[in-house]
C-alpha cells in the first residue's frame, strides 16, 4: 500500500463575527445562546484539512479523515459548507465543542476515535490539526492526542510539509521572531499542528460535495454521544474585558502636526 | 506540600531566554506565597551559563540536563528532558515560559505524567489558598481565572506578562539528571532556521512599537487609483527608521492569495488579530485598519495605542485607541518618515 492515512482533528467554533458573551451554566461557563450562534469550521483546523487534501492529491493511495467532536446539529450545518471544498471521510463525535471544555478530555475522545478507524496503518499515519483554535485556543489538545497514539515526532505551527523522494518529510514550523525551523522526519507516523500554511481556501466543487454527502450524512447519524466536560477545572471568574478607552479623536490638525505628535510619542520611553 | 518546578531550555549560548526569567520570577513569587519548595530545572546542549542568571532564586534544588541531543528543538528529546526534570523534582506544579520550544512539548509531557496543562497563562498567583491563573478564551475576547486540583499541573506563562527575575549572589551548581533517549526519539533531525533577509525582517518581538498596517493601504486613494508600491515604500522606510515590528490585518495578508494589490513583504506571520498573533509591545500605531471587535484583539496586549484613519467612527480605534488621528496615512507617514530621517 502506498500513500498516507491523514487524520485531521478539528471542530466547530462560533463565527468570529458574532458577539460573544459568557454565561454560567449547570456544568460550568458557556456562551450565551451558544447553540444559536452560527458556526464555522475552526480556521486552523480548516487549514489543516485543506493541507491534508492537497497532500493526498499529490500522494496516490492516500485517504483523509476528519475526526470532529461537536454538537451534531452544528457539525451538520458546517459540513454542508466544508463538504463542498475537499474530499474526506467524516468521523463525528456528538459532544460539546465550546472553549471552556477541558483539553485532556477532548484529546482522549479524539484519540479513541482515531484508534477505532478501520484499517488504520501507523506506518502511513499523519495526524493533522490546528496548532490553535478559535475557542479554547489551548494549543495543547493535539500534543496529547499524539501521546495517546504513541507519536513522538510532533510539529507545531506548521506552515509547510514537503514529502521527499526517500519517504522522509520536510516540515517548516514557526518559531520566534518571524522565523521558521526546518526539520526532516524519517516518515510517518507524525503529528502536525498547522498554522496558516500557504494554501488558499479551495473553491466549492459540486462533484466533491456530492461525493462527500454520501458519507457525511451516515457519519452524522452514527455519531456517538461523547461525554467531555471541564474535568477538574474550576473557573473562578469568566468575563468580557471591560476596559474601554477614552479615545481622543483628532480631526482638525494638519498632517505636519500629526506627524510631529506621532514622532514625539514614539520617541518617548 | 507543593513542589514548584520552574523549567526552561537554554539558547545556543547556554543562557536562558528573557521569557524564562519572567516565568522564573512568577514561579518564585508563587512559591513564596504558598510556602512551597521551588526547584529550578534547565536543559540544553550547554547549561552552565544559565546558572548565573538564576542565582538567588531561593530554590531548594538546581537541576540540569546537558546533552548534545538538546542542541535542537525536537519534540521527542525536549519532551523527554522536561519529563525527566519533572520526575526528578517530584513536581506538583510546573511553570514554564511559553516559548515555541516549550509550547510544543509541555502539553505532551502533561499527558505522560498523568497531569493537566494550561497554556497561554497571563498571570499566576495565589488566591484563597490555591494557585490561580488568568488566561483568555475565544481569541482574547473572554478572560477567565481558573484553578485546578489535579496534580501535576503544568502551566505555560506568556512572555511580557511579568517582570523578569534579577539574579543576585553566587551562581548555583546544577545537579545533572540523565536524559533517557532511544533511537526512536531521533527520527527527526532539525536542519536549521529559515529567516527572511535581514533587511526584510519585519517581525521584531522585542520592539517598543508595533506598527499595524491595514487593508486601506492598498485601496483606491483620493485620485481614484491604488498606490500599493508607494504604501510599501512608506511602511518599510518607517520600519527601518523606527525599528518597529510590523503587524497586519487579516484582510491585507489575505489579499496576496486573491490576486489583489499587495505589500510583497507581508506574510501570514505578520498577521495580528482573530486568526493571527496577539503580540506584546509597549506602544502600537495602527494605520488604515478597519473592523470591529474580532479584529481588534490583535492589539489587546499593546499598552499605549494610537491610530491613523480617515474614518472618525472607525470601530478599530474608537474605545480601543488612546488617540485617533483622522487623516490620510500616506501623507502622515511620509512626514513621519521625514522627521525620523532628520533626527
Amino acid at each position: 500500500m502506498s500513500g498516507y492515512q491523514i487524520v485531521v482533528c478539528g471542530s466547530v467554533v462560533p463565527d468570529p463575527l458574532q458577539t460573544l458573551e459568557p454565561v454560567e451554566g449547570a456544568t460550568g461557563p458557556s456562551l450565551k445562546n451558544e447553540l444559536m450562534l452560527p458556526a464555522v469550521l475552526d480556521p486552523w483546523a480548516a487549514q489543516a484539512l485543506y493541507e491534508a487534501a492537497h497532500l493526498a492529491t499529490r500522494s496516490p493511495g492516500s485517504k483523509v479523515w476528519l475526526v470532529a467532536l461537536g454538537p451534531k446539529a452544528k457539525l451538520q450545518q458546517v459540513m454542508m459548507a466544508i463538504g463542498q471544498k475537499v474530499a474526506f471521510e467524516l468521523v463525528a463525535l456528538d459532544g460539546p465543542a465550546g472553549g471552556f471544555v477541558d483539553a485532556h478530555e477532548t484529546a482522549a475522545a479524539l484519540s479513541d476515535a482515531i484508534k477505532g478507524l478501520p484499517g488504520l496503518d501507523r506506518s502511513r499515519l499523519l495526524v493533522f490539526g490546528g496548532w490553535e483554535s478559535g475557542s479554547r485556543g489551548a494549543g495543547a489538545t493535539l500534543q496529547m492526542v499524539g501521546e495517546h497514539l504513541g507519536i513522538r515526532d510532533q510539529f507545531q505551527g506548521v506552515d509547510q510539509i514537503a514529502p521527499q523522494a526517500d519517504g522522509s518529510l520536510e516540515i517548516l514550523e514557526r518559531v520566534e521572531g518571524g522565523q521558521h525551523q526546518l526539520s526532516r522526519v524519517e516518515g510517518p507516523p507524525a503529528l502536525l499542528g498547522w498554522a496558516t500554511g500557504n494554501l488558499p481556501e479551495p473553491r466549492n466543487s459540486p462533484q466533491v460535495g456530492m461525493a462527500n454527502m454520501k458519507t457525511i450524512m451516515p457519519a452524522l447519524q452514527r455519531a456517538r454521544p461523547t461525554k467531555v466536560g471541564t474535568a477538574d477545572l474550576k473557573y473562578l471568574a469568566v468575563a468580557l474585558p471591560r476596559v474601554q478607552r477614552e479615545t481622543r479623536v483628532v480631526k482638525d490638525k494638519s498632517s505636519d502636526d500629526i506627524a510631529r505628535e506621532i514622532v514625539e510619542w514614539i520617541s518617548k520611553d | 506540600m507543593e513542589t514548584i518546578l520552574f523549567v526552561t531550555h537554554t539558547e545556543a549560548d547556554g543562557r536562558v531566554p528573557r521569557a524564562a526569567l519572567e516565568a522564573l520570577a512568577a514561579a518564585r513569587e508563587l512559591a513564596l506565597a504558598r510556602k512551597a519548595e521551588l526547584v529550578v530545572g534547565v536543559f540544553g546542549a550547554v547549561t552552565a551559563n544559565a546558572s548565573a542568571q538564576v542565582a538567588g532564586a531561593s530554590a531548594a534544588r538546581w537541576l540540569a540536563i546537558t546533552s548534545p541531543d538538546l542542541s535542537e528543538a525536537r519534540y521527542a528529546s525536549d519532551a523527554a528532558a522536561v519529563e525527566a526534570l519533572a520526575r526528578a523534582a517530584a513536581a506538583t506544579l510546573v511553570v514554564a515560559p511559553a516559548t515555541s520550544r516549550l509550547s510544543r512539548v509541555v502539553p505532551g509531557v502533561a499527558q505522560r505524567l498523568g497531569g493537566r496543562v494550561d497554556t497561554h497563562a497571563t498571570s499566576l498567583a495565589e488566591k484563597d489558598g490555591a494557585p490561580v491563573i488568568t488566561r483568555w478564551f475565544y481569541r482574547q475576547r473572554i478572560e477567565a481565572q481558573l484553578s485546578r486540583e489535579k496534580r501535576p499541573w503544568l502551566i505555560l506563562l506568556e512572555g511580557g506578562c511579568h517582570a523578569p527575575f534579577v539574579a543576585e549572589g553566587a551562581a548555583p551548581v546544577f545537579a545533572e539528571v540523565p536524559l533517557p533517549l532511544g533511537p526512536s526519539d531521533r527520527r527527526t533531525r532539525v536542519l536549521g532556521l529559515r529567516a527572511p533577509r535581514s533587511d526584510a525582517q519585519t517581525i521584531r518581538p522585542d520592539a517598543r512599537l508595533l506598527f499595524v498596517a491595514g487593508a486601506g493601504w492598498t485601496k483606491k486613494q483620493a485620485d481614484g487609483k491604488t498606490h500599493a508600491d508607494r504604501a510599501g515604500e512608506l511602511i518599510l522606510a518607517f520600519l527601518q527608521a523606527s525599528k518597529a515590528s510590523l503587524g497586519s490585518s487579516k484582510s491585507l495578508v489575505d489579499q496576496s492569495g486573491e490576486g489583489q494589490a499587495v505589500l510583497p513583504f507581508l506574510s501570514h506571520l505578520n498577521q495580528v488579530g482573530q486568526t493571527g498573533a496577539t503580540p506584546r509591545h509597549p506602544k502600537g500605531l495602527a494605520t488604515c485598519c478597519h473592523g470591529e471587535e474580532p479584529h481588534v484583539v490583535g492589539w489587546r496586549f499593546i499598552l499605549e495605542r494610537r491610530a491613523v484613519n480617515l474614518d472618525p467612527g472607525c470601530g478599530w480605534a474608537r474605545g480601543k485607541a488612546d488617540v485617533l488621528y483622522v487623516a490620510d496615512a500616506f501623507e502622515v507617514m511620509e512626514k513621519v518618515n521625514a522627521l525620523l530621517a532628520a533626527k
